[in-house]
């Protein structure tokens, strides 16, 4: 029999607030153990969830961003069970009353245009984090709880059942980061946890329209893994219908190493959460012009913007998505290439010296203006300056913000090309190395390249290598 | 007259006048306790250090010309579920017997930065889940009136330490008449605010959508001088409103003549004690002789109004206790592996009454019980709102008993939480409904015993019952006599 496979996402991803969802708490990523803590997120007797107004912004406009339609009134309840990363014993989650309702996302799979469907998208707080001596806190002799994370700020998205492959399951995902991480609600890293996903995945015969028994898989740290696992999850499915077995309803734990889906041992009933209202919360009340100001203010889709990129500027395919990925960069881009029209030669710039330079000195690319880099690359097309010298001044520029041209004539970096300036050098240079002059003489032609390096030096790089090499081979000849 | 016996208002005149000074009223409200807090119990812990210092710095302040708070050098007393920055907050519980809180309570810090100073942490029923203080897990407060008494609860501690000189004012909490039923049982005030008027910021929850703050006090310009003080929004309680403070203090004219005020049927019934009945009565005749307007009125979904909140009050509770887990602070009875660790803290942290209730909520939340346990009791709820608000279109206030009968006797009722859960009942719609509702001592009972009396107003009006308690003070209603518990012993007042 021919099955047809059925998947449905659960997305969790951390929103990019500075502080955490209900307190002033910095989410800062990797700091010393339970140091970015307070009563409230550490659930103390007594305290109380304010909401953090930035976190509800983020929400909305990924809600927006998703197709979603965002609630004007929803509603925060208390998911409860007990474990000890859960400070409050209870999540503040968001149960009928979600965020924002329905959506959709467009993917391409095989050239094929598909339109994966969205349930909902809703708001709640992240737990703490155990880090246990064992494999697991049911066999290890401690556990350590870290509640850092607590607290801070988790979207929900939840898929309805229609993706029918591991590779669109994993097309869908890289989609949804791209997007994410272009509008800065998330940075959307897998691999550090601000990006998780759940799977539901059953099958069914190809054709029947009812659901099967589905499984839950847990554990998948990657968008690779989150193709391997699904696809392996379907064949394990389909090998067990196809025996005439029948799939139990349990968790399944993708093991990154073997490359498998392991069914969790232990009993599996679906839990009982007890959800009820957030007494501690008002019901979270949008008025329209804050929803709509979000919406126009949503940054242009990036798939678009890709597009666009390559088209309007020739860049590559790589180019344009980093362009895309680090919008600031893209826009830095965008406002240089108004005023220079070799855009290969600027994004390559870009993309290479200016990004090496911000990297070393630790600054972002609003620090350096678009105008500069363009007055930099002009002096150095028209051969004012050198390429050694064009990268020193871009360092100065980064660093200082001075003007490139200020740069040049301060540090008198300007490119020596007469004739009275350059023949004593290139004189001296010859008679400190008479074996080379003879090498030259005998034929040996690369040896000049030697030479002409020894001015450069000389000069600090600003000596026209061309003019050099002509004065070389002038008085060799004679 | 000793200082111990005077009011706030009289406390805080005399410093003005620089008659006195705060460590003089200090050292005697100390002097009180230690006289009788061993026959009385009020306190979990006193903190007589952190006390005198407050009250030497008010004195500095005073003496260099500073402008203070008029209750600066006024101590007060607050009760042990309101977190004490570096100070023991126990709830009343063994699962919190050893915790430390590294903050305090919104109110506390109002306290603190009036300049008053902190006599101690009163006792309560475990978490605030009782109606006599006798389900403390360290001790049994006595009533001052009678010390074979109950004082009420689960404010009980702070309403025995007002009656008894120990504290001219004091802080409770009131979730279902925890403030106002101690308060009649120890004849003295006690307000429970509009829900939203006070930040419930550091007040250890029990049932949130109901948990209030509210003074206890002498008469109604000390409880509207505390009550100025802990009022106002608290950006760190969303649920705190945004409503302006008026100065509750400054104007407690009554005009009775325009005063229209609805009779509850139900707090008034039949069953209740024949003298509570009288008295009450009593005083709504002194208002309607001065030309105020008084008609019987019935709040139809009453009697709906216990069994409502007996599912939504442990519901809440069921979460609210939830993280007493002994992971992170209080008690931690041990154990191999987590559910080992889970169920002995917490079987052996809890008390019998607040096992119960967790019970009760966690069933009430269940899937498959949601629907026709706490949905419904919400539905109710509504419906006690609107029966409210309907009753405000006619009335300033609406009055009836605080309590069926005056305080009982110690383990009189213990053996039974049905009872125990009906001594509230006067109490409970008010606390559904959000409004604010005062009890205020009406006389006294022919065994000796206080009867107070609950009027209730619509939300934000606080000012009209306590200018309608200060009418009363005026015409000589209250207060009687003040017990002397130390004497309680040789059989007299």
């Amino acid at each position: 029999m021919q099955y047809e496979t059925v998947i449905g996402l659960e997305i969790h991803l951390e929103l990019q607030t500075l502080s955490k969802l209900f307190c002033g708490c910095s989410t800062t990523f990797g700091n010393e153990p339970n140091t970015n803590c307070c009563p409230v997120c550490l659930g103390l007797p007594g305290s109380l969830p304010v909401f953090n107004r930035r976190a509800i912004e983020l929400a909305v406009m990924a809600a927006l961003t998703l197709n979603s339609e965002v609630q004007r009134k929803s509603r925060f309840d208390r998911k409860n069970y007990f474990y000890p990363d859960l400070p409050k014993a209870y999540q503040i989650s968001q149960y009928d009353q979600p965020l924002a309702r329905g959506g959709y996302l467009e993917i391409e799979v095989d050239s094929q245009p598909r339109t994966i469907r969205l349930e909902r998208v809703h708001l709640e707080e992240e737990a703490g984090k155990l880090i246990h001596s064992g494999e697991s806190i049911f066999d290890s002799d401690y556990s350590l709880v870290d509640y850092n994370r607590a607290g801070i700020p988790l979207l929900e998205i939840v898929t309805e059942p229609n993706i029918f492959s591991g590779r669109e399951a994993r097309l869908f995902l890289e989609n949804l980061r791209l997007l994410l991480l272009y509008s800065g609600v998330s940075d959307c890293k897998m691999e550090e946890g601000s990006l998780r996903c759940d799977a539901n995945i059953s099958l069914r015969p190809a054709g029947s329209k009812t659901l099967g028994t589905k499984t839950e898989v847990k554990n998948i740290n990657s968008f690779r893994a989150v193709e391997l696992a699904l696809n392996y999850e379907a064949q394990r499915q389909e090998a067990i219908l196809a025996s005439g077995g029948e799939i139990s309803q349990v968790t399944c734990h993708w093991d990154e190493e073997s490359k498998i889906t392991i069914p969790l041992r232990g009993k599996e009933g679906s839990s009982d959460y007890r959800y009820f209202p957030e007494p501690d919360l008002l019901p979270l009340v949008l008025d329209q012009a804050f929803i709509e100001n979000l919406a126009a203010n949503l940054p242009e889709a990036p798939l678009k913007r890709i597009e666009r990129l390559c088209k309007d500027y020739g860049l590559s395919a790589s180019e344009a998505l980093l362009f895309t990925e680090n919008r600031e960069l893209g826009d830095f881009f965008e406002a240089a290439a108004l005023l220079y029209k070799d855009s290969s030669n600027l994004a390559r710039w870009i993309q290479g010296d200016l990004l090496y330079q911000l990297r070393q000195l630790n600054v972002g690319i609003e620090t350096v203006k678009p105008g500069l880099l363009v007055d930099l690359l002009q002096l150095l097309d028209s051969g004012e300056i050198n390429r050694p010298v064009a990268k020193e001044v871009l360092a100065e520029m980064v660093g200082s913000g001075a003007a490139p041209t200020d740069v040049v004539r301060e540090k008198n970096l300007g490119r020596i090309a007469s004739k009275e300036n350059l023949l004593p050098l290139v004189e001296q240079v010859a008679a400190e190395n008479p074996e080379a002059v003879e090498k030259i003489r005998a034929g040996e032609d690369k040896v000049l390249a030697f030479l002409v390096g020894k001015v450069m030096g000389l000069t600090g790089g600003r000596a026209d290598p061309a003019a050099v090499n002509r004065y070389f081979r002038e008085l060799i000849k004679k | 007259m000793k200082l111990y016996e005077m009011s706030a208002t009289e406390l805080s005149l005399l410093q003005v006048r620089g008659e006195v000074s705060a460590v003089e009223i200090t050292r005697s409200f100390l002097d009180r306790i230690e006289e009788v807090e061993p026959s009385v119990n009020a306190f979990i812990t006193l903190s007589p250090t952190a006390a005198m210092e407050t009250a030497v710095g008010v004195d500095k302040r005073r003496h260099r010309g500073d402008k203070l708070h008029p209750l600066a050098g006024v101590p007060v007393a607050v009760k042990d579920n309101l977190c004490t920055n570096n100070m023991l907050t126990t709830c009343a519980s063994k699962v919190l017997d050893n915790f430390i809180p590294p903050y305090s309570a919104t109110v506390v810090t109002a306290l603190h930065e009036a300049g008053m100073p902190l006599l101690g942490k009163t006792n309560m029923d475990e978490f605030a889940m009782g109606s006599s203080t006798e389900n403390s897990a360290f001790q049994v407060t006595r009533n001052p009136w009678d010390t074979e008494r109950v004082p009420g609860g689960s404010s009980g501690g702070s309403a025995a330490a007002v009656a008894a000189g120990m504290a001219p004012l004091a802080l409770g909490s009131d979730t279902g008449g925890s403030v106002r039923q101690p308060a009649s049982f120890c004849g003295v005030l006690g307000l429970r605010p509009t829900y939203g008027r006070v930040s419930r910021y550091g007040l250890i929850a029990f049932a949130s959508s109901l948990d209030q703050v509210g003074p206890l006090a002498l008469n109604a310009h000390d409880c509207a001088l505390i009550l100025n003080l802990i009022s106002g929004h608290d950006p760190l309680d969303s649920t705190s409103l945004p409503e302006p403070v008026p100065d509750f203090s400054d104007d407690l004219e009554l005009d009775p003549s325009s005063l229209r005020i609805g009779l509850i049927r139900e707090n008034l019934s039949e069953q209740f004690d024949p003298e509570v009945r009288a008295s009450v009565l009593k005083c709504v005749e002194l208002f309607e002789k001065n030309g105020a307007l008084v008609e019987q009125v019935s709040l139809p979904h009453t009697d709906y109004g216990l069994g409502a909140y007996y599912l939504i009050a442990p519901s809440e509770a069921s979460s609210n206790l939830g993280r007493y887990d002994g992971v992170r602070y209080g008690f931690n009875a041990g154990g191999s592996d987590l559910e080992t660790l889970f169920s002995k803290t917490r079987g052996e942290g809890f008390g019998a009454e607040v096992k119960r209730r967790i019970m009760i909520g966690t069933y009430a939340l269940s899937a498959g019980y949601f629907d026709a346990y706490y949905l419904k009791a919400m539905k109710v709820r509504t419906l006690i709102r609107r029966d409210y608000m309907t009753a405000f279109e006619k009335y300033d206030l609406l009055v009836g008993a605080a309590s069926p009968t005056p305080a009982f006797k110690i383990g009189e009722k213990t053996d039974d939480p049905l009872q125990m859960y009906l001594c509230d009942v006067c109490n409970i719609t008010d606390s559904l409904a959000g409004v604010p509702s005062l009890s205020v001592p009406v006389g006294l009972h022919s065994g000796g015993l206080p009867i107070g009396m609950q009027m209730t107003a619509s939300p934000f009006r606080e000012g009209i019952l306590l200018k309608a308690a200060a009418y009363l003070e005026e015409a000589g209603f209250y207060r009687p006599l003040r017990p002397q518990p130390g004497l309680a012993e040789e059989g007299g007042l």
